[in-house]
């Protein structure tokens, strides 16, 4: 299926709408913006315990620092300052007891940001100490968790492992990440008349920073307004996190009546704010002598850390993607929302689906390994079928399965079959050095799991010169929302992008929108400018009905004109002729994804509208004295559906491989016993350089394949599911870790850094060693 | 009496506010009192490259030099007699420079936050080289960091970029420019005070001596390139009441070839020392492209890596397995000492109250010397060693005359390896007749476990490493995932 017409803006590589600004460097981001008169800088203190009740907190000497002009506790919020998203219990600075090591406790304002910094590292806190639960292993054993568990179950899995030819279990532990988005939290509050108040943050949701300060000023949600222009990064970083820093502004420039600006420094943003949750998995699972599953019972335990923010989201959607992209005939799927003394874990890019769909992967990756096969078998073995086998755990029907057809052109693209043989002949003469090679698949759902959430808004504004403003619920972080949706609304009018203003998202613009998240920016928003856009045209249409003597039904938009009967006017002019006809030129419109329904406690339904799938092959060449490895090769195949812009989408997709490959592999997350994070700055949590890339790079965007699904012009969401490809990296170095042990089956935990490597590689060698001494002995 | 600090921006000399802390950066500098937030705060540390400006002054061969340093760390003192680029200069009105322009065409930016740091670290290589080569570009963007691109749009960039040849608008003004800024220099010390503190800029050591001499012990920081001093300000938020600064110290700067050996001056930074140390080894040198980034490598100095006394100096191995020497100098007069000698106990070492590191020297290996440098970190480039190990033994044949092993991330500080020296020396250096050796390391080290690697992993590591030097030396051929591709 191609796209349905041809087009003049949609499906064009089109460049970013900031990016002559990026370069210049002026493009503003929050703490850019001009500073307002008497403007407050904010600080925060910090709690230094992991889990401790508050006895007193002094503030007077922070107080008595020229310069100083408030600081607040929670005390201080005039609403209510619980600032949960989804389930009440998370407090704007800590109410009488800390629960994690770094939690915001107290918030001081000064006329300059160094001194509210210094004057912040003056607040005395005491404390009394409370045990400390750290670890996911040590919170299920407590039985520690922050909501019920989400399970999904088809057929007796236990029965069928038992029957099973062969069985294996065993556990894996998948890292955490932090998004490490450039620009750290930030946002700035001014009071205005009537006790209102206008912040301008770096948010993912504006709509729930606007209904969180209301909260926590005991005001409606009338009384305030939110708008971001864009974001330095988001990642899902931006999505709760932001309100909390934006209530502490908001609150301060309440009780002073004085703009507030609260911008954390890089180790606060890292020490305060949620990460991709860290998980704990525990797998058994039965199969044929050909590989095929055939029960498989499976135990996702994520990380919450101290509350629940999104993680029972989070985690449903880990259990979602643990079929990756396999028929698992009889099932059995629990994912655990785990309870920790440790920060409050949130949205990021794939929002636990990558660990789900990681976990089932490193599973097929065993089985082959067992069965002395290449794992691209068994996973060609256990592919979802077109039309059998091909109904998910929750009982969705895939309807729109392309995976069979992407491995077949990725296997002769990337040449896999034979650098396989290459590999293991380089392998087998190659003492130190080995190779290692995975293709793994992506299936990931496409909506928001909660379906309430798939919903969204967009005025599109015509003034009479025939210019038009639009804006929308979709926030920018860089993924290029604002100009895909920008070239919807010029496709529909049949005009240049330059006539189009892209302006900030305003919750006084568009009221009540959902997070940009769960990769649907574009899905939701296109649709719902593309609807403003398409009430205006009907109307332009009859003006130029009029004006060329035509039926409205016969006008059509192209090329900045209005053409019927082979006659044309400019837009501008018929815009200019509705105007002077007293007909609106304004529109607000509204996208609800249609067909999609969840039932939790059946665990049934159709979560998704689609899916978007992928295919990646990446190479690696690991050194086994040390564990240090170079990314050699990869090959990325991945669908954007008929893409709206296919330069914005590449983008994604290159960016989407490496910061997965960065996740999975050297980004380390590590905490001391006390429960401190010591891994926050880039000096010590390494995300990937430049020089990580692997050397050759190979990237297509699917051609030829339009959504089945009526999405906007036919494209597919791709901000999340490109992470994913990112697996293939980390199964890489199994594969070479497996090389260099000379056995089969090998554990390696994610990140795989060098230092994982080697212990695994000498763990598998010792393992080895003990079965060939336990053989001899026997005989 | 206090002097105006005085530098370059957009063909005007500026002169620095009487009221500008003396340990005000660069960045904030630029952000709050110009209001050019162009250059962003991603880090606060050296880390990102968010911040990245690129400082032009006249080279050793005369010519204007452009070097990518990061302003987040770098006093605006130290800017004094210098040109200062930022990316609000590099437009003329709406015109792109070509280095933007080729950022634009390749879709390099997304949230466009760390861009205008990449746009300078292009700006500095487009400035210094005639084409991109893919390593060099590589080397040159390992400082700044990018979370959205997965960079292959950006590497396009700094391809493209020369399309046009190397002639910007900024090619005719070089002369002028070098013109204005030989009128910044100054004939004496630079004494500038601040309502905060003071920032001293001696010119000779003798005036570095005396200045150190003058000052209450414990109130002044020296500061060369400012890689760890700037933390003390973005982290620690600590205020000296004096900074003495080693950047114009004429001795410090200084490179002398003594034949059998090489003396490197305390301030000479790692970017300049870099072909001389090229000459001594080239594993040293491979290892140096690695150690932090090209703008930590433009500031930092091979004094300040030693005088900070940090465990973790990737070049102090290296250093002491060659043999290298200290020069300490103090109003006292001067004093030498071996480097590993300097190194107390973890960030204490063997400098006295007004005195400072005025050189090191370093002995040629000789033909029979065998000599390795290996650096283990989670991520190739720019991250701070989980074990850095350094190899030399002198072998008559393949019997080990003497040998020294040193290592960083296995100890409080960089240290050798006595018990696994003496198990070398003495005996074959070939694989079969290694394991004594490997094993004393054992007895020589107790790493610790912190973030960046575990105990297990440090001795497993740095036994492998010898394991594989010997097998390295003995075949003559290197084994690693960089050579072999």
């Amino acid at each position: 299926m191609t796209s349905p017409h041809k087009t003049n803006v949609v499906h064009k590589p089109v460049k970013h709408d900031s990016a002559a600004k990026h370069v210049a460097g002026t493009a503003r981001y929050i703490d850019d913006l001009p500073e307002p008169e008497g403007l407050l800088h904010v600080a925060l203190y910090l709690s230094d315990r992991a889990h401790a009740k508050i006895r007193k907190i002094d503030l007077s000497a922070a107080l008595a620092v020229p310069g100083v002009v408030a600081a607040i506790t929670v005390d201080d919020v005039p609403g209510d300052a619980d600032i949960a998203p989804v389930v009440r219990g998370e407090p704007m600075l800590a109410d009488g007891v800390v629960e994690f090591h770094g939690q915001p406790v107290a918030a001081i304002a000064a006329v300059d940001l160094p001194t509210a910094r210094r004057a912040a590292r003056l607040v005395q806190v005491t404390y009394e100490d409370l045990p400390a639960i750290l670890s996911i292993a040590d919170a299920i054993e407590k039985q520690s968790f922050l909501l019920p568990p989400l399970g999904l179950k088809r057929g007796d899995a236990a029965n069928a492992i038992a029957r099973a030819p062969h069985r294996l279990q065993g556990e894996l532990n998948i890292g955490g990440q932090d998004h490490f988005y450039l620009e750290g939290q930030a946002s700035l509050a001014e009071p205005r008349e009537d006790g209102d108040v206008i912040l301008r943050c770096s948010t993912q949701h504006p709509s729930e920073v606007q209904k969180l300060v209301a909260r926590v000023l005991g005001t409606s949600l009338n009384s305030v307004t939110v708008e971001c222009r864009r974001m330095g990064g988001g990642f899902g970083g931006k999505e709760t996190q932001a309100a909390q820093f934006a209530c502490i502004a908001a609150v301060i420039a309440a009780r002073t009546g004085r703009p507030a600006k609260l911008r954390l420094d890089r180790d606060e943003d890292m020490i305060a704010t949620g990460k991709r949750h860290d998980f704990l998995s525990r797998y058994d699972v039965g199969f044929d002598d050909q590989g095929r599953i055939l029960g498989y019972e499976l135990t996702l335990a994520g990380r919450g850390g101290w509350a629940a923010d999104l993680t029972g989201a989070v985690v449903d959607r880990a259990v979602f993607h643990a079929d990756s992209s396999y028929w698992l005939p009889d099932v059995t799927i629990t994912g655990l929302c785990c309870k920790t003394n440790t920060v409050s874990n949130t949205a990021f890019r794939g929002f636990g689906g990558p660990q789900g769909m990681a976990t089932t992967e490193y599973v097929i990756d065993e089985i082959a390994r067992y069965l002395s096969c290449d794992p691209l078998e068994i996973r060609l073995a256990n592919l979802y079928g077109r039309d059998s086998n091909n109904v998910t755990p929750y009982f969705q029907t895939i309807t729109d399965n392309i995976l069979p057809a992407l491995f077949d052109e990725l296997l002769a693209s990337s040449d896999y079959r034979r650098r396989r043989q290459e590999i293991d002949s380089f392998n087998a003469q190659s003492p130190h050095l080995k190779k290692g090679l995975a293709l793994t698949p992506v299936k990931f759902g496409i909506s928001f799991t909660t379906t309430f959430l798939n919903q969204a808004g967009a005025l599109v504004l015509v003034y009479e010169d025939g210019s038009v403003q639009l804006n929308h619920g979709g926030t920018e972080m860089g993924q290029g929302v604002y100009i895909k949706v920008a070239q919807v609304v010029a496709e529909t009018f049949g005009i240049s992008l330059d006539h189009i203003r892209i302006t900030a998202t305003r919750t006084d613009k568009v009221p009540n929108t959902s997070a940009t998240a769960a990769s649907a920016g574009a899905d939701l928003n296109g649709k719902a400018a593309e609807a403003a856009a398409l009430q205006i045209r009907e109307r332009l249409a009859v003006v130029a009905g009029a004006m060329l003597n035509a039926d409205a039904g016969q006008v059509v938009f192209a090329d900045d004109r209005v053409r019927a009967g082979g006659k044309s006017v400019p837009f501008a002019d018929v815009a200019h002729k509705a105007w002077m006809e007293r007909v609106s030129l304004a529109a607000s419109g509204f996208y609800a994804t249609p067909d999609i329904h969840f039932d939790r406690g059946s665990g049934r339904g159709r979560p998704f509208y689609y899916f978007a799938y992928g295919v990646a092959a990446t190479e690696v060449l690991v050194d086994s004295f040390t564990g240090e490895y170079r990314f050699t090769r990869a090959d990325l195949l991945h669908d954007c559906g008929s893409s709206l812009n296919p330069a914005i989408d590449m983008g994604q997709v290159e960016g989407g491989y490496l910061q997965g490959l960065g996740w999975l592999t050297m980004e380390e997350l590590w905490w001391d016993d006390k429960g401190r994070l010591r891994t926050h700055a880039p000096s010590t949590y390494k995300i990937p350089t430049a020089r990580d890339l692997p050397e050759d790079f190979r990237v297509h965007l699917v051609a030829g394949r339009a959504n089945p699904a009526n999405t906007v012009f036919r494209s597919k969401a791709v901000g999340e599911p490109p992470l994913m490809l990112g697996i293939s990296a980390w199964l890489a170095l199994k594969d070479a870790v497996a090389a260099a042990a000379g056995t089969q089956r090998v554990q390696l935990d994610a990140p795989a850094t060098p230092e994982r490597v080697l212990l695994a590689i000498a763990a598998a060698k010792q393992q080895a060693a003990t079965i060939s001494t336990d053989m001899a002995a026997a005989k | 009496m206090s002097e105006p600090v005085r530098f370059v921006s957009r063909g005007q000399v500026v002169t620095v506010a009487p009221d500008v802390p003396h340990t005000m950066t660069v960045l904030e500098y630029l952000r709050t009192r110009l209001r050019r937030t162009g250059s962003k705060e991603g880090c606060a540390e050296g880390d990102c490259g968010a911040c990245t400006v690129v400082i032009a002054e006249a080279g050793a061969d005369g010519r204007l030099q452009h070097r990518a340093v990061n302003a987040c760390i770098l006093f605006v003192h130290q800017l004094d007699g210098k040109a200062l680029f930022t990316v609000a200069d590099l437009a003329e009105g709406d015109k792109l420079h070509a280095v933007q322009q080729a950022m634009v065409e390749a879709h390099g930016s997304q949230c466009g936050f760390c861009t205008p740091g990449f746009v300078m670290s292009l700006f500095a290589y487009y400035k210094s080289h005639d084409r991109a080569e893919d390593s060099s570009l590589k080397d040159a963007l390992a400082g700044n960091l990018c979370r959205c691109t997965g960079y292959r749009p950006i590497l396009e960039a700094g391809q493209k970029m020369f399309d046009g040849g190397r002639n910007d608008r900024f090619a005719p003004q070089e002369a002028a420019l070098l013109a204005q800024l030989a009128g910044l220099t100054r004939g004496r010390m630079l004494r500038h005070s601040t309502p905060d503190g003071d920032f001293l800029s001696p010119r000779t050591a003798d005036e570095l001596a005396d200045t150190l001499a003058s000052l209450p012990d414990g109130e002044s920081w020296i500061l060369a390139g400012g890689t760890d001093v700037g933390l003390w300000v973005t982290k620690q938020h600590r205020m000296p009441r004096s900074i003495v600064s080693l950047g114009r110290v004429a001795e410090l700067q200084r490179i002398a070839d003594h034949g059998e050996s090489i003396e490197i001056g305390a301030g000479v930074t790692y970017t300049d020392a870099f072909a001389v140390i090229e000459s001594l080894h080239p594993d040293f040198a491979r290892m140096l492209r690695r150690l932090g980034s090209v703008q930590i490598r433009n500031s930092g100095t091979i004094g300040g890596n030693i005088a900070n006394g940090s465990p973790i100096g990737d070049s102090m191995p290296a250093l002491i397995a060659l043999g290298a020497t200290l020069k300490l100098q103090s109003k006292a007069g001067t004093r030498d000492m071996p480097l590993e000698a300097f190194f107390l106990a973890y960030r204490r070492t063997a400098l006295q109250p007004g005195e400072f590191v005025r050189s090191v020297t370093v002995r040629k290996p000789g033909p029979d010397s065998r000599f390795a440098v290996y650096k283990l970190s989670k991520r190739f480039d720019q991250d701070i060693s989980a074990v850095l190990a350094a190899f030399h033994v002198v072998l008559e044949g393949d019997t080990v005359q003497s040998a020294r092993l040193a290592f960083g991330g296995m100890a409080g500080t960089p240290a050798r390896a006595a018990k696994t020296e003496a198990a070398l020396t003495g005996k074959r250096f070939v694989p079969a007749e290694i394991e004594p050796a490997a094993a004393a390391l054992a007895a020589d080290f107790t790493p610790m476990s912190d973030m960046r690697a575990s105990a297990a992993y440090r001795l497993l590591a740095a036994q492998n490493l010898l394991r594989k030097f010997c097998l390295e030396v003995s075949t003559g051929e290197k084994i690693s995932v960089e050579a072999a591709e």
